[in-house]
């Protein structure tokens, strides 16, 4: 269980890479957050120009969120719990630096072509055409890299988190390539092959998915190597990860016509689409169950590591948003629910309290081990815990602010008059959302001052990791 | 509604009906590979980077609770169904609609047969006629023409009783219904109109409203004719049969100032009020006309 056993052989240089563009682009992409969620309350945010409006920025905050933090998040882990637990080299350098530098020019393109109003209008794959080839080219690379490593493994077995990460990397290529399917009509617009309610399926089949793989898939990949290293504790059991994975990844793909209830799209596939989001949450648990049960002996330790605090709580906002999920699946919730902020919030409680945190707690462990020290021995320990109370208190306020608007203004739309009327306009909804929208620009806002004290304390931890590194060497 | 080829219907009903039993087999299965019914401390003897794995058994309540979801799932099958089939309560969501749609006339239609007995004229003195016609206006209207019907650039101002089409309730109500599209067209009926003739219709369209502008109004009167007043006529006072507008009350749809009114000759407008008749139907269209027709009524 100890990290003394180091490996020489391991590829850290990518790690190390792709882990501290993890803390950059989280910076921006949450900066981008509490950006347009002060335009919610403040409109002259927008700055009268057409490339800071909301309808722009949008986008751009959840691509930089999910694909440029996330993402970066994900191959840092991804190429490290691979060559740890298949305990070889990485299968090849210049492939894995390659994803590494073609990943930021996506998120660089991205960065540029939604603000000039670039966009497919795809929601979760608004980049435009020639951006959807490069990402399909860097993640068919990802692919080469991850499953050749575990090709060239010296364990027999293959480890549990590279299971969920493989199929992560499997699924995101079919959906990407199969959504972003397109007829170019010049460099910078397409149209997409589909068309009508097709069309729509094909999208929310994709978009649930990027959540159920990307965000979910993924992110379990990190829990299930980082909880039980921090916790220094066996995984609880096997044959619940062995169920639970396999039913997550066969059920969710058909869970995504629960975004289009009471849509266009048939009644058939609105009724598969909600069995199988209910049917999902029992496998969904699976991960959080293990995870938790992974504790059971180590409680104690929550008490003096924020790092598995951030783990833990990752967990429960984890279980908690996959609970809530399910239940806005149900027909008769989500006529409720449905285009109000409750799903903004649902998602957040994703975002923040489980893809964030989890991968904070991922960092904290990594980044020492990567700039060689020993797993979490960052520069402040006292600061990891500040962030984690931010962490925490933000993403409640956040989630709070989002139910308390969502329910409201799922009642207010539906409140009918004695003479059939609505009782309430829609502006009339909106203004009564604006504390809310106060309360989640200063819940994101606190989130955000969290990620600039973890941006600090790697910044030094790197610094004297390697004057650490200098002085063996001088000693040498 | 729904129909599928055979072929579809059978692919989707036995992947969905298939995913749910291979769930439960995968449960029964791994519960009988199980070797302990306790927790305990044996691993499976894997090891990944220092990282054991225990062999427990699946959590029971865990266990019980997705076959709870399963069996929920084919429940739900049987009253709402796959595929083609619409399951034993024959549920669609059309059906469901017009169940709703039905059930809100029935509660509803008498107190609207009450008001469209009576005339717009009547409806405009009754007050719980305009509270309902308030409403629909606020729901309904209010985007473009704003909270107070005080209108916004491109959208009318329904209170100052200056009406493009006629402000009868016969005129508002034939609005509502058939929507309205004006069409101005660039630089009126004379395509070959240059900057500086364009200017001096300016110059006289500003004269109509007591203004003056930076070009020759008498020049612009003579070009004025030409090009503007088969619609807005020879005064400038508009046509209300085409919803020309008068040039000069000084209200203006698309702003009064110079360069505004230049840049409408030389672009042309085409404001849209759309038709409402499939939207609120007539008898809702009735009493908002009231509420509307009252808004300028009370400014006199």
């Amino acid at each position: 269980m100890s990290t003394a056993a180091e490996h020489p052989t391991y590829n850290y240089k990518v790690v190390k890479y792709f882990a501290i563009m993890t803390v950059v682009w989280g910076i921006v992409g949450m900066s981008l957050g509490v950006l347009i969620a002060s335009q919610l309350v403040w409109p002259e945010l927008n700055f009268e120009t057409p490339y800071l409006t909301f309808s722009r920025l949008r986008p751009l905050h959840t691509n930089a969120v999910i694909f440029a933090f996330g993402g970066c998040a994900l191959f840092a882990t991804s190429y490290y719990v691979v060559q740890r637990t298949c305990q070889t080299r990485i299968f090849s350098d210049s492939l894995a630096m390659f994803t590494f530098w073609g990943w930021q020019a996506v998120i660089v393109a991205a960065a540029i072509t939604l603000p000039l109003g670039l966009t497919s209008s795809k929601e979760y794959a608004e980049l435009e055409w020639p951006i959807d080839i490069l990402i399909t080219i860097v993640w068919v690379c990802y692919a080469i890299v991850f499953f050749g490593t575990i090709a060239k493994r010296s364990q027999k077995h293959i480890y549990v988190a590279n299971w969920f990460f493989g199929a992560f990397i499997i699924t995101i290529a079919v959906l990407h390539i199969f959504n972003s399917l397109a007829v170019p009509v010049s460099a910078f617009k397409s149209y997409s092959i589909y068309a009508g309610a097709i069309d729509a399926m094909v999208q929310w089949w994709y978009g649930h998915n990027a959540v159920g793989f990307f965000l979910t898939a993924g992110f379990l990949g990190i829990m299930y190597y980082f909880v039980p290293k921090q916790a220094e504790r066996p995984v609880y059991s096997y044959r619940l990860s062995i169920v639970h994975f396999w039913a997550l990844i066969s059920i969710y793909v058909w869970a995504g016509a629960h975004h289009l209830h009471y849509s266009a799209l048939p009644d058939w596939a609105q009724s598969a689409g909600m069995i199988m989001s209910l049917i999902l949450l029992a496998p969904s648990w699976g991960g959080m169950i293990n995870g938790m049960m992974t504790l059971s002996g180590a409680w104690h330790k929550l008490r003096t590591d924020p790092i598995l605090r951030f783990l833990v709580v990752s967990l429960s906002f984890y279980g908690m948003s996959t609970f809530e999920g399910p239940m806005m699946a149900i027909k008769t919730v989500n006529a409720l629910s449905h285009n109000t902020d409750w799903t903004v919030g649902h998602v957040h409680s994703g975002a923040l309290g489980w893809v964030a945190m989890v991968s904070i707690g991922a960092l904290y462990n990594l980044i020492p081990v990567v700039f060689g020290r020993k797993q979490g021995e960052m520069y402040s320990i006292k600061l990891i815990n500040i962030h984690f109370w931010l962490a925490t208190i933000g993403t409640v306020l956040y989630i709070v602010a989002m139910w308390v608007n969502g329910i409201m203004q799922g009642l207010m739309w539906r409140a009918v008059n004695s003479d059939g009327t609505l009782t309430y306009s829609f502006v009339e909804s909106l203004e009564a959302s604006y504390p809310g929208y106060f309360v989640r620009a200063v819940g994101g806002a606190i989130f955000l001052a969290g990620m600039f004290i973890m941006a600090y304390n790697t910044y030094k931890t790197v610094r004297g990791a390697n004057a650490e590194q200098q002085a063996k060497l001088a000693q040498a | 509604m729904t129909e599928l080829t055979t072929f579809w219907h059978i692919w989707v009903s036995v992947i969905v009906i298939g995913s749910m039993i291979a769930s439960g087999a995968l449960i029964i299965i791994t519960k009988r590979g199980q070797k302990f019914d306790e927790e305990t401390d044996q691993t499976t003897g894997h090891s990944f980077d220092g990282i054991h794995e225990l062999d427990n058994p699946l959590p029971k309540w865990w266990m019980y609770f997705f076959w709870s979801t399963i069996v929920f799932g084919f429940a739900y099958i049987l009253i709402y169904g796959v595929g083609d089939w619409t399951g034993f309560s024959k549920w669609s969501s059309h059906g469901q609609w017009e169940n709703e749609m039905a059930k809100a006339e029935e509660k509803y239609q008498p107190y609207y047969d009450k008001l469209t007995a009576m005339t717009i004229e009547e409806l405009a003195q009754n007050e719980e006629a305009l509270a309902t016609g308030q409403r629909i206006y606020a729901s309904n209207c209010s985007v473009c023409h704003g909270p107070t019907a005080s209108g916004s650039e491109g959208f009318p101002n329904l209170t100052d009783n200056d009406w493009l089409y006629g402000g009868s309730p016969a005129a508002i109500k034939a609005t509502l219904t058939n929507g309205r599209n004006g069409a101005m067209p660039a630089n009126g009926l004379k395509p070959d109109m240059t900057p500086e003739e364009r200017n001096d219709i300016v110059a006289h369209v500003l004269t109509l409203s007591g203004r003056e502008g930076s070009g020759d109004a008498t020049k612009g009167k003579a070009l004025f004719a030409q090009a503007c007043a088969a619609c807005h006529g020879g005064d400038g006072k508009g046509m209300q049969a085409i919803g020309a507008p008068n040039l000069t009350d000084n209200i203006w749809l698309y702003g009064g100032s110079e360069a505004k009114i230049d840049f409408t000759i030389e672009h042309g407008r085409a404001g849209v009020m759309p038709a409402w008749k499939e939207i609120l139907g007539e008898d809702k269209i009735h009493v908002v006309s009231a509420y509307v027709y009252s808004l300028s009524q009370e400014q006199e």
